[in-house]
């Protein structure tokens, strides 16, 4: 259990009167850890608590030996929203040096990120002029910065072309070798299988935790979704 | 309270301002046209209007200018998402507010040194005070109404909601703040509610400093300013919650 980035205990978030998440329990290990599934199954809740800005009605969240949002953490972890969180009106570049001074890391690394989102060409164009799959890894590179020991990603593959798609997750798997534990989530079943490990989420709870392999063979499917689906219909 | 988190804020949201031409335009030349407008209105008038009533308007521009910049940027930050990325990295809470509260308050100085020069130098405004110091009062106008503004957004879900705040919390000081009646002419009970707004004393101070070469009332409406611009700030801060639901 120590090897654990982020253990989540009977965590309980409510929101305008509804049971978000009602008291879940679960790990995340080093590695590409992928949380999988439908909207509005509690995902982005769950990756909110973890960064610390998720109120919360109970249970604990422990990041990195620390409780969520703890000010040991700020700058340990990154983290990508679902909308963009960078400013339309200034440029890549621009947006990368003012996070970086507001992280305290230097300016140092900024070329390093933008590389790695493959942004080169569009470093001084304003954010609100590139396309919605740019803006996004605008975002990422954001959460790149200062080399985090965890990486929380909420969707940051939505809306991008397989090419692209498929450099993100090899960039996501470069990084946990180096160490960073990266936990990705999506709502598309069929990138189960670009992740180490996968925890699958429905209506709040966590129906399933294991290698993609794992899950397929513990329920005789042939793919996630037909996992995801028998496991649903088994539970019913 | 780190300074470097400030600066970085005040940098990047001067940045905004300057690569945003329009907006940047307007800050700049708008109250100074207004001021023309004013001096004009009352050019053929007996009686020297304008200088009873150019230093309320030099008091009045920034405060509310900046009221509704602010507004509506530290809305922007809160539903973009920029906000709560800034508050799951290490920057204080403060940091952000001073951050906004030097890059306004800079703008407002630009603003002033150019609403006041053209009042005093070419409009002939009559100023019995030091005119630097004019422009003084009118930062820290500028930097109650950053810090007024940012407070309430945190009431705001629209830009339509942030937007109505200055009838509300604006249009009512304007009214109390001695510029249509003479403060001490107000009902009993308008004139202490009078005295409990901040922009009663922002138009004060400008009005002591045209009047009178004695700056000391000039310092104490000043101080006040100041008193409720740091009180803004930190109910600011209150409203800027790391967790939210």
């Amino acid at each position: 259990m120590m090897n654990n980035t982020i253990e989540v205990r009977d965590l309980l978030v409510v929101r305008g009167g509804r049971d978000v998440l009602p008291g879940i329990s679960l790990d995340v290990a080093t590695g590409v850890t992928g949380l999988l599934g439908p909207s509005g199954c509690g995902k982005s809740t769950l990756l909110r608590s973890i960064v610390g800005v998720q109120q919360v009605r109970g249970g604990t969240v422990t990041v990195l030996g620390a409780p969520a949002g703890d000010r040991s953490l700020r700058d340990r972890i990154g983290y990508v929203t679902q909308a963009a969180s960078v400013y339309d009106d200034l440029t890549v570049a621009e947006n990368l040096r003012f996070f970086a001074r507001v992280l305290g890391v230097g300016t140092g690394g900024i070329d390093s990120v933008i590389a790695a989102v493959d942004l080169d060409s569009h470093r001084h164009r304003p954010v609100g002029r590139l396309s919605g799959g740019q803006r996004s890894r605008a975002s990422l590179a954001v959460a790149l910065l200062g080399d985090p020991d965890v990486l929380v990603l909420d969707e940051p593959t939505v809306g991008l072309d397989p090419v692209l798609r498929r450099d993100l997750w090899a960039l996501f798997h470069r990084l946990a070798d180096a160490g960073t534990a990266v936990l990705v989530s999506s709502h598309v079943m069929d990138e189960a299988d670009r992740c180490d490990r996968l925890l699958l989420m429905r209506e709040g709870r966590v129906l399933a935790d294991g290698t993609p392999e794992e899950i397929r063979l513990r329920s005789g499917s042939a793919d996630i979704e037909t996992a995801f689906l028998r496991i649903v219909e088994a539970a019913a | 309270m780190s300074p470097r988190v400030a600066l970085a804020v005040a940098g990047r949201v001067l940045t905004q301002v300057r690569r945003d031409h329009r907006t940047l335009a307007m800050l700049v030349v708008l109250p100074t046209l207004l001021m023309v407008l004013l001096w004009w209105m009352f050019a053929d008038a007996p009686g020297g209007a304008f200088d009873r009533i150019g230093p309320g308007l030099l008091a009045l521009f920034p405060f509310v200018v900046m009221f509704l910049v602010t507004s509506v940027t530290t809305l922007r930050e809160r539903s973009s998402g920029t906000l709560e990325r800034l508050l799951a990295m290490p920057m204080g809470r403060l940091d952000f507010l001073v951050g906004y509260a030097v890059a306004f308050g800079l703008v407002a100085a630009v603003q002033s040194a150019l609403a006041v020069g053209v009042s005093v130098g070419l409009l002939g405004l009559d100023v019995a005070g030091p005119v630097w110091l004019l422009t003084v009062v009118a930062v820290a106008d500028a930097v109650l109404g950053s810090a007024l503004g940012l407070f309430v957004s945190a009431f705001a879900q629209t830009e339509f909601q942030a937007v109505q705040f200055m009838p509300a919390v604006v249009v009512p000081q304007i009214l109390l703040c001695g510029l249509f009646l003479p403060r001490e002419l107000l009902p009993d009970v308008l004139g202490a509610v009078s005295d409990l707004l901040p922009l009663s004393y922002a138009v004060d101070a400008m009005q002591h400093l045209v009047a009178s070469a004695a700056t000391g009332d000039v310092w104490r409406d000043l101080a006040v300013v100041a008193g409720f611009a740091a009180t803004g700030l930190g109910l600011g801060a209150v409203t800027l919650r790391r967790r939210t639901a």
